[in-house]
């Protein structure tokens, strides 16, 4: 089998978690949530044996690296960190109904990562970018944003759930309260902000090594200060001034985008990071 | 009390600006927003490009803001300073009222508080408060940094506690940004950036420095002995090859003496003195005709410049029939390449020869009498080094930050003071338990401890 293969039956994996989880969500059946759950971490675990599989392949090709060198492989590793982290939340938090919005990122970064102008070829890697300072850095950064997109999906719900429904039997009446959602947010930014810290941090000792500075305003590295300077502002004010609920659900989707634009709109940018 | 003076006013109103926490949202979110310009407006660009790119009125505005260079404009640097001073002054606030909180002389617990927490738990046990009390305080002895007990009507209440210190954690976060702006600081003062290409075989004393473009003497000498490339496709008709690996064979030479030689790559750095240097490019650039003099005697191997191969000049004939014809005063020599078999080459005497490795020396024997002297001329395409110099004595600082950081942001996020307290009173022959606890911010986290805490006691006898 080839890890090709096993990347599209874990897309099909993801689809069917997501759509167990709306099932359970919609009819109010606890069945379909555990099964999805067991998709998902048949999902994650097949992700992890395609990742090191893809790892095996380049070394069979004679070029071997990790497999986290380019938008393709970056897609893959982001889809099982995120339903790792997801996975964590259903198990320590007991709370499986944020799959409803969890569970959308890993398939859809998958189905993504397999459409056509995606590059899925296993490339050699230049001289810059051999350094295992750049693989802790990559792993750091992905799992740093697999949490704030987690945090950014239970702040939509946050911001879509009206107090009236708190009283009602409705569909939206099955989401966990606003205290658990509000708590929630703020757990997965803070486990996001320590690896993102941590991310930029490898990613600065990498730099060093390689070009002598540790620091260098390119525009990704720059976007990824934005990002961590956004947290830090939100981790500021509930802590000290105690905001609390909309206005942190808020300031979480506007860190999710400097994510996103830190991930993805910084190729509109020139720079050395950006991934073809 | 005295009255304050004007000026004590003054220091007073500037020392509460800086305490406050309005401020350090508002920095912070300045910094971000303004970040955003520099990732718009690509920097340091030739000026040209940007009155081109930009048109007169738009350049002079964007010039006369430092937009082109923002990262190191005064108001951008302003806003670090702020940063600095507010972080300095709001932890030594902070700091010296919350430190006898952190480490009091006798802890002091408020039974009250713990009363009201919507997280105890409450059960009922047929032993006696003596009997409990006994078994809980080993429990809570072991698990727990301070144990505290005292006598309570029908009863006793245990206090227990750790991870007080976790309060210092948000503290260490603070002084690593400090850190990190001090050594940011250190390295813009103190340390250079610069790059130099160096053909092989060459030396160079001097490098150009990035934002200037002006030269800055090293004070010792960097040589390139040699420089190798490789590539992933062997195919050598291919152009767009990509390279695998490329190395540099550097010599230190301070004092016309050889310091240090060591072969770097991608990655992989020379030291020395505090000066970093990096292999960053390469290229290819035409031969510079330098000359390199040896001298031998007949029958002696000498090594050819640029560690490329040996040489022995095995005989000389006045005489030498080569290919139907004669040669007049020939040197025989064997050329042994550093890779590769030996070869016999006939190198006619006071005349330019040009057979090695591609054409890349002209080698000239002439005869002084008492030795032979060797002249080897460069010529052709040749490869030079592109390396990129730089010093930065504000990286063990920038370190410290570093691991700082990643500590301080644990600790303030997954570690916290825990305070729990055990309630036992007799009631109509029985014992009631309260178990409940206090953390001033991990209520959720708290929770679950209290749980976990009173699930265990209620297994104790
Ligand atoms: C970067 C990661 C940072 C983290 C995780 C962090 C965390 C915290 C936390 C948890 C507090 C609450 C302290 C308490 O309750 O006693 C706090 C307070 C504060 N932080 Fe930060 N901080 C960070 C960076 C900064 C920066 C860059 C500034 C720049 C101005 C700053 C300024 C402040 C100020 C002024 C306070 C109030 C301080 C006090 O009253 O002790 N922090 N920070």
């Amino acid at each position: 089998m080839t890890s090709s293969k096993i990347f599209s039956i874990i897309t099909f994996l993801y689809g069917l978690a997501l759509v167990l989880y709306i099932i359970s969500w919609v009819f109010k059946k606890s069945f379909p949530g555990k099964l999805a759950v067991a998709a998902t971490i048949a999902g994650a675990t097949g992700n992890l044996a395609g990742v090191i599989l893809r790892w095996i392949e380049s070394y069979q090709m004679g070029i071997g690296h990790a497999p986290l060198s380019n938008l393709y492989e970056s897609l893959i590793f982001f889809a099982m960190t995120i339903a790792i982290v997801h996975l964590f939340i259903a198990f320590k938090y007991k709370q499986r109904i944020i799959g409803v919005v969890s569970s959308p990122i890993p398939f859809l970064a998958m189905a993504y990562a397999s459409l056509p102008k995606v590059n899925d070829s296993i490339q050699p890697l230049i001289p810059a970018l051999q350094s295992n300072w750049l693989i802790a850095h990559v792993m750091a950064c992905f799992i740093g944003y697999s949490a704030f997109a987690i945090a950014f999906g239970i702040s939509i719900i946050f911001l879509l759930k009206s107090p009236d429904d708190e009283q009602q039997t409705g569909i939206m009446a099955r989401i966990p309260d606003f205290d658990t959602l509000d708590d929630l947010t703020h757990q997965m930014v803070m486990f996001g902000f320590l690896f993102l810290s941590i991310g930029i941090i490898t990613g600065a000792v990498w730099a060093n090594q390689a070009w002598g500075r540790y620091w260098g305003w390119d525009p990704k590295e720059t976007w990824s200060l934005i990002t961590w300077l956004i947290y830090a502002t939100m981790l500021h004010a509930r802590l000290m001034r105690g905001w609390q609920g909309k206005r942190i659900a808020v300031l979480s989707c506007i860190g999710f985008f400097a994510v996103i634009f830190t991930y993805f709109g910084v190729n509109l940018l020139p720079g050395l990071h950006s991934y073809q | 009390m005295t009255k304050l003076s004007n000026s004590d006013g003054f220091t007073n109103t500037l020392w509460k600006f800086f305490t406050s926490v309005k401020l350090s949202v508002f920095i912070l979110l300045s910094l971000a927003m303004t970040s955003i310009i520099g990732t718009l407006i690509p920097q340091n660009e030739n000026p040209m490009l940007y009155l081109k790119k930009y048109g007169e009125f738009r350049f002079s505005l964007f010039k006369s803001l430092d937009l082109f260079d923002m990262y190191h404009s005064w108001w951008f640097r302003f806003l670090l300073c702020m940063l600095t001073v507010n972080i300095i002054v709001c932890s030594i606030n902070r700091l010296t009222a919350t430190w006898k909180i952190i480490f009091p002389k006798t802890p002091k617990f408020n039974i009250n508080r713990f009363r009201k927490m919507k997280n105890r738990q409450e059960w009922t046990s047929t032993s006696t408060p003596e009997t409990l009390k006994t078994a809980y305080e080993t429990y809570l002895k072991k698990r727990f940094k301070t144990f505290l007990v005292e006598p309570a009507e029908n009863g006793y209440r245990l206090f227990a506690e750790k991870g007080r210190w976790t309060r210092l954690g948000v503290y260490v976060v603070h002084l690593s940004i400090i850190f990190l702006i001090i050594g940011g600081l250190v390295g813009s003062i103190f340390g250079f950036d610069g790059y130099v290409n160096i053909p092989e075989h060459e030396s160079i004393s001097s490098i150009f420095l990035q934002n200037s473009k002006l030269k800055k003497e090293l004070g010792f000498e960097i040589r390139c002995n040699d420089f190798n490339i490789s590539f992933y496709d062997s195919d050598m008709r291919n152009r767009n090859r990509m390279p695998k690996e490329y190395r540099s064979d550097l010599s230190i030479i301070k004092n016309n003496k050889e310091v240090i030689k060591k072969e770097i790559i991608v990655n992989d750095p020379l030291r020395y003195a505090g000066i970093n240097i990096f292999q960053s490019s390469y290229g290819q650039t035409k031969a510079s005709g330098l000359k390199y003099e040896k001298q031998a005697k007949m029958g002696q191997s000498i090594d050819m410049p640029g560690n490329t191969g040996t040489l022995k000049i095995e005989d000389f004939k006045s005489h030498f029939p080569y290919r139907g014809i004669t040669l007049d005063n020939v040197y025989i020599c064997v050329f042994t390449p550093k890779e590769g078999e030996p070869e016999h080459i006939l190198i006619p005497e006071n005349s330019r020869f040009d057979a090695m490795r591609n054409g890349d020396f002209i080698i000239s024997i002439e005869n002084l009498g008492n030795h032979l002297k060797i002249t080897f001329t460069e010529t052709g395409l040749k490869y030079y080094t592109g390396l990129q110099v730089t010093k930065d004595p504000g990286v063990p600082i920038v370190y410290t930050g570093f691991i700082f950081l990643i500590i301080g942001c644990y600790i303030t996020f997954f570690m916290f003071h825990k305070k729990i307290c055990v309630e036992l009173t007799t009631a109509g022959g029985k014992t009631n338990v309260m178990v409940s606890g206090i953390s001033e911010k991990n209520r959720p986290g708290m929770l679950s401890v209290t749980r976990r805490v009173a699930n265990q006691l209620k297994h104790l006898k």
